[in-house]
């Protein structure tokens, strides 16, 4: 029991520690690539304190954190204390929850009378895929209850908007994360990835139709531009953490960058195989500690990988008006999201018994219906989105304020048109 | 104007195809100008190290100067036209007779503020003689309010430190002048 719970608070240590770090640099990481995107240098001075060492600016982060805990933690007259001071601690935790049930394979250490530890911090968690997406939508209440009790209508409109962005991408999250698992038999995340790694294929290969959904819903559940409403900062000054101010602050922007790693992770534990690289890593669920160092960098990498697409993507496409925000959730994503349903309970009622052999034939199959499926699916709702971009001004709603008097000018006017061949 | 008013010539876009009703191309398009972007030239530099280069340093509008002529004298004649011209009000001029047979006046306090100035160039385009020129030194600054005044020995001297590499308008207009004589002989 003791040698239970000491190997848990290790977990949870180490965790604690590698996350904070990474919420760190990478705020370094998205300042610079936000730099280099609009042909900048970027930070890349603060090195060694005291010294004229330039580690890349390396140093900005721990100077950035300095800074920000040193600031006055100013609390306006106006809020609620309770709620105020409540907001971010939420936040954070619904952000770092979520870790407790990543999987990261288990580790033979190769001691006698050792069974092999697992390097989840909740092992064979059955509901997993639940868990996540509980602690995933915990989150809101933070922006929620930050927006409230604020006392501030800015705030309030960005906490409304959170909330209703939020609600609106759980259904095409959930609706992709019920295809992964209906596919893979379980809830248990470590099983998903075992069987990505085991078969080989991963289920972005398999499943690309439930992929697509997933990403965008992450990424909106993320609050990454262009899905940011909550917080932009061109209409609503800051959105919920306006009357924020340094602890509190950094809280909220630490559990903004921890939700975007969540994304990240999910995405490559749910649909890029995890820390499974073919030839690479092996496929069996235990492994030694050479083999399980690699798999926790293969997965780390990939983790880099997809942060560095959003950061890409910030830049690249302009952010949603809120109600194409909702049209994309309501009316495609949705609809996607039950398509990619339809298409495997199809498949394991009726279609999986037309395929005479088990095993790859069947695989192939499969994917060759959700490619399909896939295809045909954007191209139907590209043929029934509309041929034009909605903000012109529109013709047939333009109100004829008073008919046209004769002798006036513009009948003059339309008369010698008229004329004019 | 009404909205009905046949004066109004409704333009419509045409349609969206279905290539770019799928967003494909969009994407496509804004994903590769940011990567385009990304590895692509910086166009900022390490400041304080490394200066910024300019294309062309005469049309660059920083620091004034007092230009001198070839017998090392300030160049201006106390016209005042550079100060009537200033939007800001920032030149103060104080004229004098001429100890020089080729000019009658000339100027024994031209003080430009440097805080209040601008840098809109039109005392340069004011000036009849070429005598207040921009340059492109940029990084001015000054520890006091006075400091920033400055004088007709420091305008000279900011002549004297960017006359080589830019050289006076009237020397321009000289060598210009001296080079479509050497071009076209027969004409002169």
């Amino acid at each position: 029991m003791i040698s239970f719970v000491v190997e848990t608070c290790i977990k949870i240590a180490v965790l604690l520690g590698a996350l904070m770090t990474a919420a760190a640099y990478l705020v370094l990481v998205e300042r610079w690539v936000a730099a280099w995107v609009q042909d900048r240098l970027g930070p890349n001075r603060v090195g060694i304190p005291l010294t004229k060492i330039r580690i890349f600016g390396l140093g900005q982060p721990i100077a950035d954190g300095l800074k920000l805990i040193f600031k006055e933690e100013f609390v306006p007259g106006h809020v609620d204390r309770i709620l105020y001071n409540v907001a971010p601690i939420v936040t954070f935790v619904g952000a770092i929850a979520i870790y407790a049930v990543v999987p990261l394979g288990q580790v033979d250490l190769g001691i006698a009378n050792w069974a092999p530890v697992d390097l989840t911090i909740v092992p064979k968690f059955d509901a997993g895929l639940l868990f996540l997406f509980a602690a995933n939508g915990a989150a809101v209440y933070g922006v929620i209850i930050a927006g409230w009790g604020s006392n501030n209508k800015y705030s309030l409109f960005g906490a409304i908007r959170g909330a209703a962005q939020l609600i609106a991408y759980e259904i095409p999250l959930s609706l992709s994360l019920i295809a992964i698992a209906c596919y893979a038999g379980t809830l248990r995340i470590d099983d998903i990835v075992v069987q990505q790694a085991q078969s080989g294929v991963w289920n972005i290969v398999l499943h690309p139709l439930a992929f697509v959904v997933f990403f965008v819903a992450a990424t909106a559940e993320a609050g990454r531009l262009p899905f940011d409403l909550p917080e932009t900062e061109q209409e609503l000054v800051g959105g919920f953490h306006t009357e924020y101010s340094g602890m509190r602050l950094m809280t909220f922007l630490v559990s903004e960058f921890l939700h975007m790693i969540t994304a990240a992770v999910l995405i490559v534990l749910l649909f890029l195989g995890g820390w499974h690289v073919w030839f690479l890593t092996g496929a069996e669920p235990v492994a030694g500690i050479g083999v399980a160092i690699l798999r926790i960098l293969v997965f780390v990498a990939k983790v880099l990988a997809v942060v560095f697409f959003f950061m890409l993507m910030r830049w690249s496409w302009p952010r949603f008006r809120f109600d194409q925000l909702m049209a994309l959730a309501w009316k495609a994503l949705i609809s996607w999201g039950m398509i990619q349903v339809t298409i495997l309970i199809l498949w394991y009622s009726w279609w999986e018994s037309l395929v005479l052999s088990q095993g790859w034939p069947a695989t192939l199959c499969l994917a060759v219906i959700n490619w399909s499926g896939f295809v045909l699916t954007w191209v139907v709702t590209a043929m029934v989105s509309r041929p034009h971009y909605d903000n012109r001004p529109r013709r047939d709603l333009v109100r004829l304020s008073q008919p046209l008097r004769p002798g006036s000018l513009d009948n003059r006017f339309q008369n010698a048109m008229v004329c004019d061949p | 104007m009404e909205p009905n008013s046949s004066q109004i010539r409704w333009v419509d876009e045409s349609p969206l195809g279905l290539g770019e009703r799928s967003y494909l191309p969009l994407f496509w398009d804004g994903l590769t100008t940011t990567f385009r972007h990304l590895i692509g030239p910086k166009i900022t530099v390490q400041f304080p190290e490394e200066r910024h280069q300019f294309p062309d340093p005469l049309i660059y509008r920083g620091v004034h100067r007092l230009n001198r002529d070839e017998q090392g004298r300030v160049k201006c004649v106390a016209c005042f036209l550079c100060a009537t011209a200033c939007p800001a009000h920032c030149i103060d001029i104080v004229a004098a007779p001429s100890p020089w047979p080729d000019r009658e006046k000339y100027p024994i306090v031209f003080n430009i503020d440097m805080l209040r100035c601008i840098f809109c160039g039109m005392c340069e385009e004011a000036c009849p003689v070429d005598a207040i020129e921009l340059t492109s030194l940029y990084d001015l600054s000054g520890k006091s309010r006075d400091e920033m005044i400055f004088d007709k020995e420091k305008l000279l001297s900011v002549y004297d430190q960017t006359k080589d590499q830019e050289p006076p308008g009237w020397l321009r207009a000289k060598q210009q002048l001296g080079a479509d004589r050497e071009t076209s002989p027969g004409q002169s």
